[in-house]
């Protein structure tokens, strides 16, 4: 392959940044990140870019490549079209730390807000469990999750709207849900993704299923089923009148 | 001076992937304070590329599993050079730590009667890892992280820790700069636990990302600790090499455990052709038995292909060499050929290895279920580390304690697939632990100004070097591609010493390393202040290999091509000198204790 042009965002914050142009060759096999780590060597070593295991396990390296948000590092170049400059912008969710690289912090601090696992008591008196594999088949399709935080960059309610203080996410949806469905977990979080994560803003586009890299059906698998918990538990007309008769349950 | 700001804890924790994970939670919850130091974001530490699981004799899918021959596989797997009471401890203990994971929402692949699944892997003479598909890894780190979120850990993400700081013979602290605008920082703390991982970035093909600069092992040696066995590299057999920009991407083991086989050009199954002494009696001659191993028959012998990881890299080396390997310098790794013996491997392959099929199928374009894989060897992991006590992991610096792959003892000459997880939860746990305890026992220390005004002023130089400096990506690249040639799988006497002439120049270059612009998240600038580490170890690796002049373990020496009974009783430790140059010291190892060589003898 020839000489590609790579337009790639630079700046401190999303509004002062602008375009970059930069050339490089492309060889068999490369992905975005190599074009991006050779462009550092060659001609911009103070571009920055967050990355770790470059084979799609650590979810470091999410950005916005033509506009579509995805990992760097399994984004072949031979996927994108090269006869026009490929662009890269970081994610638009979260604020600039620098050029490619945003603060996902606040991803952080939202889970630290969701009430830990609690498990039952162990089923064998030398204090282990039993599970079956069907159980858990689908709290390890949660358990997939990289933490890349490409769907709360694509979540129109958090990239739009701006709900971070009112809205956890899908990334976090996931979590609960997986907590939820976790055969052994006795907790129950039900309330708060009512309240606290209010569930209800989302409305079920399933752009972040689309853009897991993992492929986590994350609408109809955790968000669907934990918004029918929530209308279970507090929208079920026959439990509503049985609320009236024994208050605060 | 450089302004920075301070933090103060009882016990701070340098490294956030399972080991440092492990000894936070367990020194906040003995009731100290704790700071917890992540170079990147936590929960992306190298711990999350782990794939094919955690060793640990629970007897879940074979009965006549324990603790005693999980210690002798690992002995005989580290020929011998282990530090013997790590061997003990760590057999002892990984079932606890394992089940400790499970009661803190850890979800493992389980058994038909619903406990925790085990798998076959090198060297272990039982199925005996505990895994989730292929991403063990991912699973322990997610779930010491949200156990550790809800603990009162101080997490610090994105700092990177360039100098321990003293007080006489103790560490009483480190300095640090954060990543995103470059400020520095001043950690005090009556302990410091490192678990910084390990040096795969001193070479060209590794398996191993960009923090992966010996950070630890480094830093602990400045700071006057003892490393030990820094020779005895492992490099995986199994890594990507095509495409060339996946070069050294890790092809777990598990493919192997799985039934996956390894051939050449020719189609045949080499590793049956050299088959070591210690393990004709454990190891099937024939292609029947082999597949009866992999799938539960425990009358059978397991396949060769999951003999220890030191000599499948050789055998793989000696088939390139022979103009054997596979049309990009490899050989071929085969999981799609299961299908003559299951009917639905497709579905089978995608289940049990989810991650390698995307691996192949993304970024090389090969369906696995399909077509055999092209895989060579890749630098993965450093058996040598930061000398430590095996009961308390501090190391003979006092108040510093070393975790994971940054410490060395347990693993010997060679590490076991699987060990290396649940070494990371028990000696995690017991540096944790330990460190704790010395910080009750101990009062802060004094933080030297002169040292922070010190090393503050050298993290600055590269700044001030400009245009006359030199780019530090390109010094970084000549020594990976130097150490690759010089100090990789085969070496030998000249060799190794043109690899010293050859850092000295590299030394000389990385002082004039140059940064450009700003210290706002700025990767030039901490590549060149990483280069001191890489050096360092790089050195310690070139030094201790060729003072080892016989081959064992992943140490091989084309001039001496074999083991030396007198080799046999040393470890190589290095220091630093009081002038500042590296010394290097033959350490008589420790007699074993007669009840564990007993069960040594026991499983011969």
């Amino acid at each position: 392959m020839p000489q590609v042009t790579f337009r790639i965002s630079r700046g401190s914050t999303h509004q002062d940044s602008q375009f970059v142009d930069y050339q490089t060759d492309i060889t068999e096999g490369m992905v975005v990140l190599d074009a991006v780590h050779q462009i550092q060597e060659e001609s911009a070593p103070d571009l920055a870019c967050r990355w770790n295991c470059k084979a799609g396990k650590c979810g470091s390296c999410s950005a916005e490549i033509n506009g579509k948000p995805r990992l760097m590092c399994m984004t072949r170049m031979d996927t994108i079209p090269t006869d026009q400059p490929v662009t890269i912008e970081p994610m638009k969710a979260f604020p600039r730390i620098r050029d490619l690289v945003t603060d996902v912090s606040w991803n952080y601090e939202v889970k630290k807000r969701i009430k830990k696992f609690k498990p039952r008591k162990p089923d064998a008196p030398d204090g282990t469990w039993r599970m079956q594999q069907v159980d858990v088949d689908r709290v390890q399709e949660f358990r997939k999750c990289i933490e890349c935080f490409l769907c709360q960059n694509v979540c129109h309610v958090l990239r739009d709207h701006h709900k971070h203080d009112e809205f956890s996410g899908p990334r976090h949806y996931v979590y609960t849900a997986a907590l939820e469905m976790h055969p052994l977990d006795t907790e129950d979080r039900i309330k708060d993704v009512k309240d606290e994560q209010n569930i209800g803003y989302c409305n079920i586009t399933k752009c972040c299923t689309k853009v897991c890299p993992e492929h986590i059906t994350i609408t109809d698998n955790a968000i669907i089923p934990l918004k029918e918990r929530v209308g279970d538990e507090f929208y079920d007309p026959v439990r509503k009148l049985f609320r009236i008769f024994r208050p605060g349950k | 001076m450089s302004k920075y700001t301070t933090h103060e804890y009882d016990v701070l924790v340098i490294g956030a992937g399972g080991a440092g994970l492990r000894a936070a939670i367990e020194a906040s919850g003995s009731g100290v304070t704790c700071g917890l130091v992540c170079k990147s974001l936590l929960g992306k530490a190298h711990t999350v590329m782990a794939e094919g699981g955690m060793a640990a004799a629970l007897a879940n899918v074979d009965e006549r599993d324990s603790w005693t021959t999980h210690f002798a596989d690992t002995m005989r797997g580290g020929q011998y050079l282990n530090n013997w009471r790590m061997a003990e401890l760590h057999a002892k203990e990984a079932p606890d730590r394992v089940r400790e994971l499970e009661a803190w929402g850890a979800v493992m692949d389980r058994t038909k009667d619903g406990k925790i699944l085990q798998r076959n892997f090198g060297g272990h003479k039982y199925p005996r890892l505990a895994h989730v598909g292929d991403r063990t890894g991912l699973e322990m780190i997610r779930t010491l992280q949200d156990h550790g979120i809800h603990q009162g850990i101080q997490v610090h993400m994105e700092v990177t820790v360039v100098e321990l700081l003293t007080d006489g013979e103790r560490v009483i602290g480190a300095f640090a700069y954060e990543r995103d605008h470059g400020r520095f920082v001043v950690f005090k703390a009556k302990a410091v636990v490192m678990a910084t991982g390990g040096i795969g970035r001193a070479f060209r093909i590794t398996s191993n990302s960009w923090e992966y600069t010996g950070d630890g092992h480094a830093l602990a040696y400045l700071a006057g600790a003892d490393l030990m066995d820094m020779e005895f590299i492992q490099f995986h057999p199994t890594g990507m090499v095509w495409p060339p920009s996946v070069r050294g991407i890790l092809v777990t083991e598990g493919v192997r455990g799985e039934g996956g086989i390894l051939t050449n050009s020719e189609g045949r199954r080499f590793m049956f052709d050299d088959i070591p002494d210690a393990y004709t009696s454990s190891t099937s001659d024939n292609e029947e038995e082999g597949w009866r191993y992999v799938t539960g028959d425990k009358s059978a012998r397991r396949p060769p292909e999951l003999l220890t990881r030191d000599h499948v890299a050789r055998c793989i080396v000696r088939e390139v060499k022979a103009g054997r390997g596979s049309p990009h310098g490899g050989v071929f790794l085969d999981i799609a050929w299961i299908k003559q013996h299951i009917s639905d491997s497709e579905a089978h392959i995608k289940k049990k290895l989810p991650s390698m099929y995307h691996q192949f199928k993304e970024l090389a374009n090969v369906d696995i279920t399909q077509e055999p894989m092209e895989v060579g060897p890749t630098t993965h992991y450093v058996m040598g580390g930061i000398k430590v006590d095996g009961d308390s992991q501090m190391s003979t610096v006092p108040g510093l304690f070393a975790a994971g792959e940054c410490a060395a003892g347990l693993h010997g000459a060679n590490r076991l697939g699987g060990n290396s997880l649940s070494d990371l939860v028990v000696f995690g746990k017991r540096a944790g632990e330990y460190a704790a305890k010395f910080a009750k026992d101990n009062s802060t220390g004094q933080v030297n100004d002169d040292q922070v005004s010190k090393i503050a002023a050298w993290a600055e130089a590269p700044f001030e070097r400009g245009n006359s400096g030199e780019n530090p990506f390109t010094i970084q690249s000549d020594l990976q591609v130097m150490m690759q040639d010089k100090v990789g799988i085969v070496r030998e006497e000249n060799e190794l010493n043109e690899a010293l002439d050859a850092l000295e120049k590299l030394k000389a270059r990385a002082e004039h390393a140059a940064a450009d612009v700003n210290r706002d998240y700025n990767p030039g600038w901490h590549t060149a202040m990483d280069l001191r580490n890489l050096l360092t170890v790089s050195e310690a690796s070139a030094r201790s290999a060729l003072q080892r002049t016989e081959s064992r373990g992943a140490h091989t020496r084309l001039d001496h091509p074999d083991k030396n009974d007198e080799e046999a009783k040393v470890n190589n430790v290095v220091r630093k000198g009081s002038d500042g140059q590296m010394l290097i010291e033959r350490i008589p190892i420790t007699p074993i204790r007669n009840d564990l060589q007993q069960i040594i003898e026991e499983n011969k």
